[in-house]
């Protein structure tokens, strides 16, 4: 029966055993993984690696940066970015993109506004339709790049535009203003505030949306880690045919995620109209690439099917830290541009190298 | 071995056939898998070999002929089907995910998970418990399950495609060109795992395009040319040359052999 084999004798490299009952023979090429490749393993190591760096320096070269008021300040700039990051994260490793996600703050945070300010909701009513108003969006988009196979780049970059337009559109011919004001008047402000948009620990003031921000990272890492739908969203963004073979529901995933992200859109759209208790009608316009700067720095691939929430956190917190360092520093504040395109070029730098040994070494 | 002559095949066609169009992918089929037998369906490109294993799977649906699982008509609208009633196909690229772990693979779309509701997730060390298990049953030994499948060999890689189809109870476990892709080393190892999938008693279907490969496993062995059956030997009916001249349509390689031949001489000629 050994016979059977094509060439016999030629498995000296490969693990060996007679058909019946193979003797597994230790593969001497990994007989060690030490804590370092380990380490290097994760897709946020890079990003902590920053994270620490730039705290260090603003740490030093500034007076404020390190005090509480200033970690407060910086935390609060990092948590609606990170929220945003993580969902654009998730939707990143399923392999798709959203050019909508920072318009779609705007679109949802006006939409509250004019929901309350103008058509008679009380608050919380109001939060219910927003939320439900971005599934459906997300639910869209999700949809069209399903349906129309097309890459979600240029799907979501319609929505993007379209959306730029409904809110200037919508909010002029509302108010006759650029902006939608007077959500503090609303019943039910106060009590929505306590949950989206004030702050606790005077005087240092700490912003509720970092423990949101904390809270929906953690959750993130776990689905990712330790749920089904987090394998799911690896393989679908790793390879979308291995998935649908061996029964992963693609679609339905990918627009789950679609939802996912527009959803936490909406979170950042109330947070900051109540915090503000008006929205500018261009609020969100640019914050998309942000968003994929924070997750690409924190180790998502633009390819798919790697990345985590962690990392996406970590992320913000780099451009969270630079934009506030900057400003304490007394440099001009347009130099924070000139840093998130260093840092991404950096990040995709790494994160290539992080790729081809994960994937495909031995070939 | 067993003795398996006369129980029920597996799986059996009889007489399938299959049109795209006015373009006859397949006519006539008639193909029985016993377990713990590997039948080889052998062919060059565009012989009907794929459109065939799609047929199996569950990808397309015959429109003539019948199709028996274990002696049941059967007409499978998706390969989650198929899978369900034991047939477990494994294409050739389409296997694994590179950037995942080798026990996420492994368990993709079937994960065990624990807990309820909310809190349900997956049970990760079962998971790798078993994925390391079923691997060491095929001759390897994961030390890391954490390791992404990208970084294992493509015969390796065809092993937890192979392991986890017969861990998740595929009766039938159909190979598209598992070799094809390989080099000798690595087509030897798959081959390999070909006949330790048959030894747990498994029809295993292997499509090829390589006699050489096909020949020291097989049982069985149909020739498909241009969408028909050119013939179905059993192991001893059969050399491996003749095999050879089967696929290529016999007539034809003696032909081929020969003007080739005459250039040669041509050119030394010349």
């Amino acid at each position: 029966m050994t016979e059977a084999i094509g060439g016999g004798s030629s498995a000296a490299a490969a693990p060996a055993g007679a058909p019946p009952t193979p003797e597994p023979v230790a593969d001497e090429r990994l007989a060690n993984i030490s804590l370092w490749v380990r380490l290097l393993r994760r897709p946020e190591v890079g990003s902590l690696l920053g994270a620490l760096v730039i705290c260090a320096f603003f740490w030093l070269n500034t007076d404020s940066f390190g005090t509480l008021s200033g970690i407060a300040n910086w935390t609060d700039v990092a948590s609606t970015l990170g929220i945003m990051a993580v969902a654009v994260a998730l939707l990143m490793i399923g392999g798709e993109f959203d050019l909508s996600a920072g318009v779609m703050t705007g679109t949802t945070g006006l939409l509250l506004g004019l929901l309350t300010t103008e058509w008679g909701f009380s608050m919380w009513p109001a939060i219910v339709v927003t939320f439900a108003f971005a599934a459906l969006v997300g639910f869209i988009n999700g949809y069209m790049v399903i349906k129309t196979k097309l890459p979600s780049f240029i799907v979501t970059l319609a929505t993007f535009f379209v959306f730029q337009g409904l809110n200037l559109g919508v909010t002029k011919a509302v108010t006759d203003t650029v902006r939608v004001a007077g959500l503090g008047d609303v019943p039910g402000y106060d009590s929505a505030s306590k949950v989206f948009s004030n702050t606790f620990w005077s005087p240092h003031n700490f912003r509720l949306s970092v423990v949101w921000w904390i809270v929906i990272a953690a959750i993130a890492t776990w689905v990712l880690a330790r749920t089904r739908a987090g394998n799911w969203i690896f393989a679908v963004g790793g390879d979308a045919n291995a998935a649908r073979n061996v029964g992963v529901p693609v679609a339905r995933v990918k627009i789950a995620l679609f939802m996912t992200t527009a959803m936490a859109a909406a979170l950042v759209g109330i947070m900051i109209a109540l915090r503000l208790a008006s929205v500018q009608a261009g609020q969100g316009v640019g914050e998309e690439f942000t968003y994929i700067i924070a997750a690409v720095v924190g180790g998502c691939l633009l390819t798919g099917g790697y990345g985590s929430a962690i990392g996406a956190s970590l992320g913000a917190l780099i451009v969270g830290m630079a934009f506030i360092g900057i400003q304490f520093s007394g440099w001009n504040t347009d130099w924070r541009f000139l840093f998130l395109g260093v840092i991404l070029l950096l990040a995709v730098l790494v994160n290539n190298l992080v790729r081809h040994r994960a994937e495909g070494a031995r070939r | 071995m067993t003795a398996t002559a006369e129980q029920t095949p597996l799986l059996e066609v009889r007489g399938v056939s299959k049109f795209f169009g006015n373009v006859i992918a397949l006519k006539d089929i008639s193909l029985g898998v016993k377990a713990g037998e590997v039948t080889c369906v052998l062919g060059d490109n565009g012989a009907g070999k794929s459109s065939f294993i799609k047929i199996l799977a569950g990808v397309h649906q015959h429109d003539e002929g019948q199709f028996l699982v274990e002696g049941d008509e059967v007409r499978f609208k998706s390969p989650r089907e198929a899978r369900e009633r034991g047939i477990a196909t494994v294409f050739q690229d389409l296997a694994t995910v590179p950037l995942m772990s080798v026990w996420r693979n492994f368990f993709l779309g079937s994960e065990p998970t624990v807990g309820k509701g909310p809190v349900k997730r997956i049970d990760v060390k079962q998971a790798q418990g078993v994925m390391r298990d079923e691997m060491r049953k095929m001759g390897i030994d994961v030390r890391d399950p954490d390791q992404p499948v990208g970084t294992l060999s493509g015969g390796e890689r065809q092993a937890v495609s192979i392991a986890r189809a017969v861990y998740f109870g595929a009766k039938v476990l159909i190979l598209d060109e598992p070799t094809s892709a390989l080099g000798v080393k690595q087509s030897g190892v798959v081959l390999r795992y070909v006949v330790q999938a048959r030894d747990r008693g498994l029809g295993v279907i292997f499509i090829t395009h390589n006699p050489h490969h096909a020949y020291p496993v097989g049982d069985r062995f149909v020739v498909l040319n241009r969408g028909k059956l050119l013939g179905d030997w059993r192991k001893g009916e059969i050399g491996r040359d003749e095999l050879v001249k089967m696929m290529s349509g016999g007539a034809e390689l003696d032909q081929l052999t020969h003007e080739l031949e005459r250039q040669l001489d041509a050119a030394e000629a010349g």
